[in-house]
């Protein structure tokens, strides 16, 4: 059995090229191996940052217990409730979908359909380069010349809405330009490629016989995307969100420098406030004990809950893919 | 394509309402991209106004000065040093790691399972927050081995290594089969052939793909924060020791009232800046190059 020779397949057998002998060297099996160990530690660095993370963070969680979702955060007073943290993480990701996720969408759907090839291009170099700009150049520059000037803004809106019922409640009260909204705004900026670039390609997978069908129809192109482009898309649009999503949970440097560092829960979106990367890269310098188990543990609470959306969107956007390939 | 087809087949101009709806929805999209342009014109005209007037050969190389000094005295030697540094183990650390794991998931898993769950995982842990993998490091390794650049390049390879995966994975997939099969008629071994055909022939891509990888890393501060703190003086060592970088040297003076030390930070943005860009610009030229030679 050791040496045989395997017989050459049928023109168009599936499957990868298999080498001929069976008989494998010690060098070709040590390679293999490797390959798998390089392969495992991407399970492996999962599991270990889930373990470590978890045991530093063991005291908050056992002396805590359900009080770490307590909204008191009061690091003189051994009082370490995450509530206002996981509010202001929301609150900030949900800003920063609502300005990004259209603005995205547009973007893809004009590359996509609407300029030709030859500016395609340029456009996605364009988008691109945000990627590249640093999350720390963004915090600087939101905190040196970005909140500075759009302070004056929300101070003129939220006189204009005072006593309107629901408004004066968003956009009402005490505004400072380090806040909740310019979080939002600075992650709305940052996570724009990421979504802009996952939502072409899934826009991109839509057959051209669809879109040619409802152009012979006489569909204008705006018919022509709700028509044919839109259901296609819908699902792997949807994951691009998420991905979005994860990615305003957990970015730090920026929010941190822009969002004021105030542990309030308040619907006033011009206050400060503060969000879980943000208290753990503010505060962890000076931390120790069960401050310091806090904040391991919010880092806890964080990569759970980004695994979560992670997992949920990468199997949506492989679902729609394999559906439409399939189609 | 399908637009001329559109405009040339229809028999009859729609409405005229139907046409300004059409009309609106293809400004709001330009109105989007105006949208991002501005923001980013804004941040890369000042990075580089604020930045070009204080960045000298001084300032890339002096010792880093208390903040209260004028921008005129010292500069960020020692981040441009760190952060070269660490930027260079860590990619030392999670390329070839990264090329391996892509060739198992390519060469080797085919439809396993394992393989399938492991490409999976690998593209949930790029969602993985950068400060999470800071902490991470904190826990294994700074806690028993102490502050050092090493530390930090662990953090950075974590968050490089599934970016690495997945950009080879990509490479692998394009080289075609018949040059494999080619090799294995000759009798070589799936190493071999990995290693002398399947690699060489994808190395363009791989490259490139790893240099967007190490442009990323090498503006996050985030997994530096817990990992190398700060220091105001080269250390040339960078298994031991606290160090610094540009990143966090940027994060630090961005919350100093000072202006020679805001001065400071917007130099070393533009300094960051400058380095990702050549990186982008190398990447691309690989990029390029690697396409000619696959024709």
């Amino acid at each position: 059995m050791s040496t045989v020779t395997q017989q050459a397949g049928p023109a168009g057998t599936a499957g990868p090229a298999r080498p001929l002998s069976e008989r494998r060297p010690l060098g070709d099996r040590t390679f293999q191996i490797v390959a798998l160990a390089s392969g495992l530690l991407v399970l492996v660095i999962l599991v270990l940052i889930a373990v470590s993370t978890s045991q530093q963070a063991s005291s908050w969680f056992s002396t805590e217990g359900l009080k770490i979702f307590s909204s008191t955060w009061n690091p003189s007073n051994n009082q370490f409730g995450a509530l206002p943290f996981i509010y202001g993480t929301a609150i900030t990701a949900i800003i920063a979908l609502v300005m990004a996720v259209p603005v995205s969408v547009g973007i893809a759907l004009l590359l996509t359909e609407v300029v030709p090839r030859r500016w395609a291009r340029p456009i996605v170099y364009v988008i691109d380069l945000l990627a590249v700009v640093p999350s720390v150049v963004w915090g600087l520059w939101g905190i040196l010349v970005f909140a500075p000037w759009i302070q004056h803004y929300y101070a003129s809106v939220s006189s204009g809405v005072n006593g309107i019922p629901v408004l004066d409640s968003l956009f009402g009260g005490q505004t400072s330009g380090a806040s909740f909204f310019t979080a939002g705004i600075i992650l709305a900026f940052m996570i724009t490629p990421i979504v802009t670039s996952l939502s072409r390609e899934v826009i991109a997978t839509v057959p051209t016989i669809d879109k040619e069908g409802a152009y012979a129809l006489g569909a204008t192109r705006l018919e022509m995307i709700n028509g044919a482009v839109w259901p296609h898309s819908q699902a792997g649009v949807v994951g691009a969100v998420l991905l979005g999503l994860g990615r305003a949970m957990g970015e730090t440097i920026a929010v941190a420098l822009v969002i004021g560092s105030s542990a309030t829960i308040t619907s006033h979106l011009f206050a400060p406030g503060y969000n879980m990367p943000s208290v753990i890269a503010n505060e962890f310098g000076e931390a120790s004990g069960l401050f310091r188990a806090a904040l391991i543990g919010m880092g806890v609470l964080l990569f759970a809950f980004t695994i979560i959306i992670n997992v949920i969107a990468r199997a949506v956007v492989e679902r729609s893919g394999r559906r439409q390939r399939g189609a | 394509m399908a637009a001329t087809t559109g405009q040339t087949v229809d028999l009859q101009e729609p409405p005229s309402w139907r046409r300004s709806k059409n009309r609106i929805a293809t400004v709001l999209m330009v109105i989007s991209f105006v949208l991002v342009i501005i923001p980013l014109g804004f941040v890369l005209y000042t990075v580089i106004a604020k930045g070009i007037s204080i960045i000298s050969w001084q300032f890339l190389t002096a010792d880093i000065p208390p903040n209260v000094l004028p921008a005129s005295i010292g500069g960020m030697g020692p981040a441009v040093v760190g952060t070269l540094e660490i930027t260079a183990l860590a990619t030392v650390l999670a390329v070839p790691l990264g090329v391996l794991g892509a060739v198992y998931l390519n060469e080797y898993g085919g439809n396993k399972l394992l393989a399938k769950v492991i490409g999976f995982m690998s593209d949930v842990m790029t969602g993985v927050p950068s400060i999470v993998m800071g902490l991470f490091i904190f826990s294994i390794w700074v806690l028993h081995f102490g502050y050092s650049g090493l530390a930090g390049a662990l953090a950075l390879g974590c968050l490089m290594l599934p970016i690495v995966i997945r950009s080879t994975y990509e490479m692998l997939r394009l080289v075609p089969d018949p040059l494999r099969e080619a090799s294995y008629a000759l009798g070589a071994s799936k190493a071999r052939v990995t290693v002398t055909v399947v690699l060489p022939t994808a190395l363009g891509g791989i490259v490139s793909g790893a240099l967007l990888a190490v442009a990323r890393a090498a503006g996050e501060t985030a997994p530096l924060l817990f990992t190398i703190l700060t220091v105001t003086t080269v250390n040339k060592n960078v298994f031991s020791g606290a160090n610094t970088s540009l990143p966090s040297q940027i994060f630090a003076n961005a919350s100093s009232p000072y202006v020679g030390a805001q001065a400071r930070g917007w130099g070393a943005a533009l300094t960051l800046i400058a380095l990702a860009f050549i990186l982008m610009i190398v990447a691309r030229l690989v990029t390029a190059r690697f396409a000619r030679n696959l024709q």
